[in-house]
């Protein structure tokens, strides 16, 4: 009906449509592709940025930002933000721009997200930063303890292993950075970086100080105390590992499909039947177990801020899954069984 | 900087549109007036009390001990209002109004109560007015406004005064705190020192520095928030804000 309609047309090439409707994908003809009309406006001042005709149909959102920052080259496509309404969510860089549900002129709102930066960044910095800091308080530099002190070394055999598992800890998540970690937004706003960078050394410093401090006092129950804490700590690394290599697998490079993660042969990802988020899960008894290692008030404080911070973001996971996914099962919690 | 708490960011979130009014419901309307109302009178009592201290003394010296519980009573019960947040009765954010309440608070409890040599410091007598005034024409701006009769001299007052109660209230703060450091770092008060078996050390009198240091950057923010705020509010005054 309307494919006539636009037969119609003299030469075929660019095509107006005076009342833009929802319209299914239109049946590719052989020699006629309808080309586009893709507007974008400013989502704030309403202002229209750009105008771009002859866009083909099977564009992508990716390609129209890549046009767009052709044109103004201080917005990125990471920067972009474009949407159908200015209220809305942005796009995905994926979409297609026939099955989006405009006419064939096509208005998207542009929201400036900011300068972003790789998360990837952010990650390392955020882990090598600990790992190093801690080290300095470990070998006990200059002008943090008393000049006495200055590179002596612990008498407690407790601070030595705290130490090793601290580092271990760091550059484990720094390998799963670089290599296992697949994380679906490719950046994240500039002002993370510092967020989250003071946080992470903030606290590494001030757990730092204590643990090596001359002055440490070593747990109240010796070495029962810290062997049980070392098992605990290094079950639930070994658990978050498996966690992290299992998510890794659900995804293949490149794709964007999302999959129900489910326990695997490994037992210590059996923990998925009852948790949407065992990472999260796993990462809060590692903690624990550094608390009870070390008995240190501010691990402690650490430990409880760590775990406000991802209930929150399992509980924010938690509901993407159940929104996704009909079937998702109903025994799991997002972060502790049964409880959270 | 908590001086004259100078208003809920409800009015700074004005223009995040849409104007979804979302005011209170008519039991919780009733609610925040009786709080409102009781909060004004309590600090009239303040008021009245320190006038009727310095008429019988002749002299402003010593002034705290006279309101000294009604101030820490009222001070105190401001907490109520980072619940309203929470609740959502009042539509200002939780982490604002609570910093504001808890400085405040701390000011009053943990300097001022808790340091016995600064209260008969002038500066006391400073902040504590400031506070007064402020709270009295904030409490009674809420209550008319919750009553929907807002005159226009309160709203004008609310706006105004603390062009000059917020650094007179902010000076006397800073002085206060600065005048408890010595008696502080002597009796090592609210002080943790290692070795000890939770391994953690708490300074009171670097927190307290540090604390002198901290209304650097913030008290120019709030208060010049405060006069864009002033602004917006006065000179539109056909646009009626409620709170």
């Amino acid at each position: 009906m309307d494919t006539l309609a636009l037969e119609a047309k003299a030469t075929g090439q660019e095509k107006k449509s005076s009342a833009p409707r929802p319209r299914p994908k239109p049946p590719k003809k052989a020699k006629r592709i309808v080309y586009f009309e893709v507007e974008i406006v400013d989502a704030k001042t309403k202002e229209k940025l750009l105008l771009l005709d002859k866009v083909e149909p099977t564009s992508t959102i990716l390609d129209i930002k890549a046009l767009f920052h052709k044109s103004n080259p201080q917005w990125y496509p990471a920067r972009q933000s474009l949407r159908l309404d200015p209220k809305g969510k942005g796009l995905k860089d994926e979409d297609v721009l026939q099955t989006l549900p405009v006419g064939t002129t096509a208005s998207f709102y542009f929201f400036d997200l900011g300068a972003q930066i790789a998360w990837g960044t952010v990650f390392l910095s955020e882990c090598y930063g600990p790992l190093l800091i801690y080290l300095m308080f470990y070998f006990r530099l200059p002008f943090i303890y008393a000049p006495k002190y200055d590179f002596s070394s612990s008498k407690h055999w407790v601070v030595h292993l705290a130490c090793m598992c601290h580092s271990f800890h760091y550059v484990k998540r720094i390998l799963e950075t670089l290599f296992i970690h697949r994380i679906s937004h490719g950046t994240m706003p500039l002002r993370n970086i510092f967020k989250n960078c003071s946080y992470y050394w903030c606290f590494a410093a001030w757990m730092a100080y204590y643990i090596n401090h001359p002055l440490y006092t070593p747990p109240y129950y010796g070495q029962q105390q810290v062997k049980t804490a070392l098992i605990i700590f290094l079950f639930c690394q070994v658990g978050n590992f498996s966690i992290n290599i299992t998510l890794r697998n659900l995804k293949c490079p490149g794709s964007k499909v999302k999959k129900i993660p489910h326990p695997t042969k490994n037992p210590f990802t059996w923990i998925f039947a009852l948790v949407s988020c065992p990472n999260y899960t796993y990462e809060l008894g590692s903690w624990m177990g550094f608390t009870v290692m070390t008995q240190c008030l501010p691990v402690a404080f650490f430990t409880i801020v760590g775990f406000v911070l991802m209930t929150v973001w399992a509980r924010g996971k938690h509901r993407n899954y159940r929104k996704e996914f009909r079937d998702y099962p109903t025994l799991r919690s997002p972060i502790l069984p049964f409880i959270l | 900087m908590s001086a004259p708490a100078m208003g809920t960011t409800k009015t700074a979130h004005s223009d995040v549109a849409p104007k979804k009014k979302r005011g209170p419901g008519a039991l919780a309307t009733a609610y925040l007036v009786i709080y409102n109302v009781v909060m004004t009178a309590g600090w009239l009592v303040i008021a009245v009390g320190l006038v009727r201290a310095y008429l019988a003394r002749g002299s402003y010296h010593g002034l705290y001990y006279s309101i000294e519980k009604p101030l820490k009573f009222f001070q105190t019960g401001a907490l109520l209002e980072i619940l309203h947040c929470a609740v959502g009765i009042v539509p200002s954010s939780v982490v604002l109004t609570g910093f504001q309440v808890l400085s405040r608070v701390f000011l009053t409890w943990a300097v001022t109560h808790s340091v016995r040599e600064v209260q008969n410091e002038d500066s006391v007598l400073l902040f504590v007015s400031a506070w007064t005034i402020t709270e009295i024409i904030r409490y009674s701006f809420y209550t008319f406004s919750l009553l929907n009769h807002l005159p226009y001299l309160v709203k004008w007052a609310r706006y105004t005064f603390f062009l000059v109660l917020y650094p007179m209230g902010v000076t006397g703060e800073l002085l206060t705190v600065y005048a408890a450091l010595p008696y502080v770092q002597k009796t090592g008060l609210y002080s943790v020192t290692l070795p000890n078996k939770y391994n953690f050390s708490f300074d009171y009198h670097t927190f307290l520095i540090l604390t002198m240091v901290s209304y650097i950057p913030l008290f120019p923010q709030l208060y010049f928030h405060m006069m864009r705020q002033r602004k917006k509010v006065l000179c539109h005054v056909e646009e009626y804000k409620t709170e």
